[in-house]
Formats: structure tokens, C-alpha cells, sequence
């Protein structure tokens, strides 16, 4: 395998796990707030929507994918008509992995907002403030520690995300071929152990970065907060 | 005029509380539990009576008879607890912007009267017990609440500390013109810093005294709230 090839599998999965991230930040935080409050209706059937993916078998997650965003799926037969389709396409793949690292995602998040004091926001709201104003002035400056812990998580869980991914939008070269499944079709090949003992490398280097970065950033915040 | 007049469950008694108060300090004194601090937070809009009314002049905050429940937020209540919980990611001064009001006379005023000026830069972790609940004081005060709320601010400090702050409580009481509703269990506070005392007992004004009465009645060692064991009732 040539150092372009590497770098090309690399980058690609780097755009993945990043764009993966991205897109399920927002919906991370609102998901992470609502389950955080202790008198939420439906709170449970939510949870357990939220968890499903980490204990399906990623084949199924990556299914369910298939039968919604796929070219025949309810939505994905809309987006093929509006030329948004992402089946079989590194978006796809993005979002394979954000499903997939969603729980992660989730529950950092969920842990900082419990642990915040409610008579702050109670203190605010006597001061006038909106709701609004109370989530983003209070409660999510608050949080910041558990969304950089969980968007790392996250990131990490989507750089080696395998099943739903290739059940979803499949192995194809350059397109598709992320990290795990290019070290799975390495493996698989004759000769190859010594290309996918370097993606390994790469691999367990970036994961160690990531968390390396998190712990620090993560500190940071703390000891600016706590003095 | 501040009319009070709820009832509701807490926990495992019923509170039926009635009372009136005017300019000034207005305490309401007695044991631990027995439902002053939930009266406070009635007032605040913090917590919902299953009946009565609450009144500031002709304003209603709450009626229930009347289906009124006026947001927290429009209430314009000043609420100090015994934590100073200040935002911990704003300086002194941004917790003071939080919720003020505008009037920079008033901002200089209150910062004035309770020594703030060279506290405004420092972040909340920098700050002594006794300076954060001054903050908190002044990000009432700044609203420009129509009624400030104090919930024993005095009772998680020690006694340096609290001898530190009650001068500026007294300030307070001499230079706002903001009504005060002063909650605690500590007879030397209210004496100190009260014009009125309802004595609040099982979630019931008991009695009605000066705080003048209060004091005699504790040198006569006449058996008044503060001197009971302190019963936790879940209030």
C-alpha cells in the first residue's frame, strides 16, 4: 500500500468521524438536556431510543439505515429525487458512525447538566431570564466539560465504527473506506498484515491523541471554573 | 404592601400561612422545617400553593382562585439563599449585569453600599463566603425587585463572617427602599435586623411581635421557636 493510499484512507476517515461528530453535537446537547431532567414524560422510551444502538448489533443499526436512507428507504428515495442521496457515499458513512456513537455522545453530556445546582437556574429565573437565556448562559457554559468529553468520545467511537458502516454504505475504496474497514479488507487479503499493522498504528495513535486532547481540554476548563 | 395568604402540603403537614408586610424587614422566625423558606419561594413563583393568594399592592402574583400564576421571571423578586450561588463562570460583575435593570444610579448605589467596587473583576472562586453573599445581594438588587427575598443568608457563614455581613445588611435596610422578607431560625439576626417578627410554627404564623418583644421574651427566657430543638419537616 502506497503512503498516498494511506494518507487518502486516513483523511477520509478523519472527515467521517469529524463530520459524524458535527452533525450530532446539537442533538446531542438537546437530547442530553431533556434526559437530564428528572421529570421528563416519556423519559424512559426516550433513553432507551437514545441507548439501542450500543446494544443492537451494528449489523441491525446499519440495516435500519439501509431500509430508511437507503436508495429505496423512505427518506433516502426523497433525497435520490432531490440529489441528496448518501447511501454508499462517505456522508452515509458519517452518518452510520454518528448513529452509532450517539449513546457515547449523549452521556457525558447528560452527567454535566445533572450535576449542575437547579437553584442556579432557579436564581436566574427570578432575575428575568428567559429559558433560552438560562440554557445558553447558564446550564451550557456549565456543561462545557462533559460536551468536549463527549464529542471526543464520539469521535473516537466513529473512527472505528465497522458494522453499521459497512452494512450501510459498503467497502468501497476511496469513497466509503474507512480506517477499520480498510485494516478488515487488508487482513483479509494475502500479504497484507504489514499495510494494516500501519493503519493499526495510525489508528490507536489518533484514538490516544483524541482522548490525550480531551483529558487536557477537559482540565483546562475545570481548573478555569474551580480556581 | 406585600399580602400573603397560602396554604399547601409539605411534606407531612399542611402550611396555612397568612401575613402582611410593609417597608422595612419583615422576618419571619422559627424553627428549621417549619415552612418559612417555602413561603419565600411562593413569593418567588418557586413553588406552586394548592390555594390562596399573593399580592403586592394591586399587583396579583398568585391567586388561586383566580387561575393567576404569574412566570418567575415577570415577578421581579429578589431571591438571596443561604448559598450564595453565584455563576461560577461570570465575573463579579457579570453577575451583577445578569439581571440588572439599567439604572446605573442604582448599580453605583448598591455597589457603593455593599463595598463592591473592588470585588467587580474577581471571578467567584476568588471571593470569601461573606463577599459572595454581598455579590448575591447586589444581583438581587440591581433587578430592582419589588420585594428582595432573604433566605438565612447568613447561616452558612461562620461567626467573623457573619458578624462582617450584618453591618451591611443593616446598611441595606437603612438606605434601600426595597421591601425585605427575611427568613431565619436565628434570634440575634432578627432582633438585629427586623422592624416586624411573625413567628412561623408547623407551616402557621403563631405569633406576631416586635422585635423588641422577641428580645424580652428571650431574656424573660420565655420559650419562643428558636429555642426548640430543630426539627427537619421537609420544608
Amino acid at each position: 500500500m502506497t503512503g498516498a493510499a494511506v494518507t487518502a484512507i486516513v483523511f477520509l476517515s478523519l472527515q467521517v468521524a469529524l463530520l459524524a461528530t458535527l452533525i450530532s453535537l446539537p442533538l446531542a446537547v438537546v437530547v442530553a438536556k431533556l434526559l437530564s431532567r428528572p421529570a421528563l414524560p416519556g423519559k424512559a422510551f426516550l433513553s432507551a431510543v437514545v441507548h439501542l444502538p450500543l446494544v443492537l448489533p451494528p449489523v441491525v443499526t446499519g440495516y435500519f439505515l439501509l431500509l430508511a436512507f437507503g436508495r429505496n428507504g423512505f427518506i433516502g428515495s426523497w433525497l435520490d429525487v432531490l440529489g441528496l442521496g448518501i447511501s454508499f457515499s462517505w456522508v452515509g458513512a458519517a452518518l452510520a458512525a454518528g448513529v452509532m456513537a450517539f449513546p457515547l455522545f449523549v452521556r457525558p453530556i447528560r452527567l454535566a447538566f445533572e450535576a449542575q445546582d437547579d437553584r442556579m437556574n432557579e436564581i436566574a429565573e427570578t432575575l428575568g431570564a428567559s429559558r433560552w437565556k438560562r440554557f445558553s448562559t447558564i446550564a451550557l457554559p456549565l456543561a462545557w466539560p462533559g460536551i468536549v468529553a463527549g464529542s471526543v468520545l464520539a469521535f473516537a467511537k466513529a473512527l472505528g465504527e465497522f458494522g453499521a458502516t459497512i452494512t450501510f454504505v459498503s467497502n468501497i475504496p476511496g469513497e466509503t473506506q474507512t480506517l477499520s474497514l480498510a485494516i478488515y479488507s487488508l487482513l483479509q487479503t494475502p500479504s497484507g498484515d504489514r499495510a494494516a499493522l500501519t493503519l493499526i498504528g495510525i489508528s490507536v495513535a489518533i484514538s490516544f491523541g483524541a482522548i490525550f486532547l480531551s483529558e487536557w481540554v477537559t482540565g483546562r476548563l475545570e481548573r478555569r471554573r474551580n480556581g | 404592601m406585600l399580602d400573603v395568604s397560602i396554604q399547601g402540603r409539605l411534606g407531612t403537614f399542611d402550611l396555612d400561612i397568612a401575613f402582611q408586610a410593609g417597608n422595612g424587614v419583615t422576618a419571619l422566625f422559627g424553627p428549621s422545617g417549619a415552612g418559612k423558606s417555602s413561603v419565600l419561594r411562593a413569593i418567588a413563583g418557586l413553588w406552586r400553593p394548592s390555594g390562596g393568594w399573593i399580592r403586592i399592592g394591586e399587583r396579583v402574583l398568585f391567586d388561586h382562585g383566580q387561575g393567576v400564576d404569574m412566570p418567575v421571571a415577570r415577578r421581579r423578586m429578589g431571591v438571596v439563599f443561604q448559598d450564595p450561588l453565584l455563576f461560577p463562570h461570570m465575573s463579579v460583575e457579570k453577575n451583577l449585569a445578569y439581571g440588572f435593570c439599567g439604572d446605573r444610579v442604582l448599580w453605583d448605589h448598591i455597589v457603593s453600599v455593599l463595598d463592591l467596587q473592588a470585588l467587580l473583576s474577581r471571578m467567584p472562586r476568588h471571593l470569601s463566603g461573606g463577599e459572595m453573599q454581598r455579590v448575591s445581594l447586589a444581583r438581587a438588587l440591581v433587578s430592582d425587585p419589588s420585594v428582595l427575598l432573604l433566605d438565612e443568608p447568613l447561616t452558612g457563614l461562620d461567626e467573623g463572617r457573619r458578624n462582617h455581613l450584618l453591618p451591611f445588611l443593616e446598611r441595606l435596610r437603612d438606605e434601600s427602599t426595597v421591601p425585605i422578607i427575611y427568613v431565619s431560625h436565628h434570634r440575634e439576626e432578627i432582633v438585629r435586623l427586623a422592624d416586624l417578627v411573625f413567628v412561623v410554627e408547623s407551616g402557621t404564623v403563631s405569633e406576631e411581635l416586635t422585635p423588641t418583644e422577641l428580645q424580652k421574651r428571650a431574656a424573660l427566657g420565655v420559650r419562643t421557636e428558636s429555642a426548640m430543638p430543630h426539627v427537619e419537616k421537609g420544608a
